[in-house]
């Protein structure tokens, strides 16, 4: 049986310094690690123009064999950046059908409960107070899990689906 | 034996970091993710800070000469350095760009300016500790890389 694959996170971070930090917590996590500095590269990388209401198909813009590589299990971004704010990056993930799913976690250095909350409400799962450690890391395994059951669920649906044949 | 000074040494300069108040808990965090694949991580984010950090400076000691002050751009530039001071664990330094945050919020020009005087003393302070700690932790060779002790 094939090794089941790493889990992918995709932080964004317009600082130098924190998506240093970020990515050293994530890959001693294990974790596989894509690091973009604005809310706009984060789109692009996961497949989304940001103009566009309609999602691009996917397939069309790459090839096949690329989508696995970049299949995305986790976005943590930080809140204030310039240009995008991780806040309306996080809106533009949740509107979209191929990427709402996908679970998202709010950085921030201010602990703003106004904030906080807008981000929950919107479909954030985690908000965790810079700078980030850890513990916080630690945090993000049951949403990539729980990801990855969503994912195994047709599958399992499928062979349920057989069994009830024999 | 030699490399026990040394190693003395080296964790007397650490000691002093925390005990000046230079460095705080997130010195520590980043300690802690150092290892033998990635034995000069706190050095690492070290000279990343100075060298982003030092880019700040400049923006903020060029904005705080024009007149009127742009306390709004005064206190984003603060904002972020504040940002990356708090990553590392620059506890001083961090600390005065909180007063400095403080006195754009208000629009205290003097304030501003004697803050952002003795936020570059502590920043200067702080970037020769280090290096020199750094250095004496490279000189005792990579297994002794600046690390917590056991």
């Amino acid at each position: 049986m094939a090794p089941q694959q790493q889990f992918h996170v995709l932080a964004v971070d317009d600082s130098i310094i924190d998506r240093k930090l970020i990515e050293r917590l994530l890959k001693t996590s294990s974790y596989q690690v894509t690091v973009v500095d604005s809310g706009s590269k984060a789109l692009e990388f996961l497949g989304l123009n940001e103009d566009e209401q309609m999602d691009q198909d996917v397939s069309s813009v790459l090839p096949s064999d690329h989508q696995q590589d970049l299949e995305v299990n986790l976005i943590i971004t930080d809140y204030w950046m310039p240009g995008m704010t991780g806040y309306e990056l996080l809106r533009k993930i949740k509107q979209s059908k191929s990427l709402k799913d996908i679970p998202v976690v709010i950085m921030s250095s201010e602990n703003v409960p106004s904030r906080i909350n807008r981000c929950l409400k919107e479909g954030a799962e985690e908000f965790f107070l810079k700078p980030v450690q850890m513990s916080d890391v630690n945090k993000l395994k049951p949403h990539l899990l729980r990801g990855r059951a969503m994912e195994d669920e047709p599958i399992i649906n499928k062979i349920e689906a057989t069994l009830e044949v024999i | 034996m030699e490399i026990n000074q040394t190693r003395r040494q080296i964790a007397g300069m650490r000691q002093s970091l925390f005990d000046q108040g230079l460095v705080d808990e997130q010195f520590v965090q980043l300690e802690e993710l150092q290892d033998d694949a990635n034995p000069n991580f706190v050095e690492e984010v070290a000279t990343l800070y100075y060298r982003d950090s030092s880019r700040l400076i400049q923006n903020l000691d060029q904005a705080l000469e024009k007149s009127p002050l742009d306390f709004n751009k005064l206190d984003n530039y603060m904002h972020q350095l504040k940002g990356s001071s708090s990553s590392i664990g620059a506890k001083k330094v961090k600390a005065e760009c909180t007063h400095f945050k403080e006195y754009c919020r208000t629009a205290n020009r003097e304030g501003c300016m004697r803050s952002f005087q003795q936020l570059k003393k502590e920043y200067v302070l702080l970037k020769k500790k280090l290096e020199a700690y750094f250095q004496m932790a490279r000189q005792a060779g990579p297994s002794n890389a600046a690390c917590r002790p056991k």
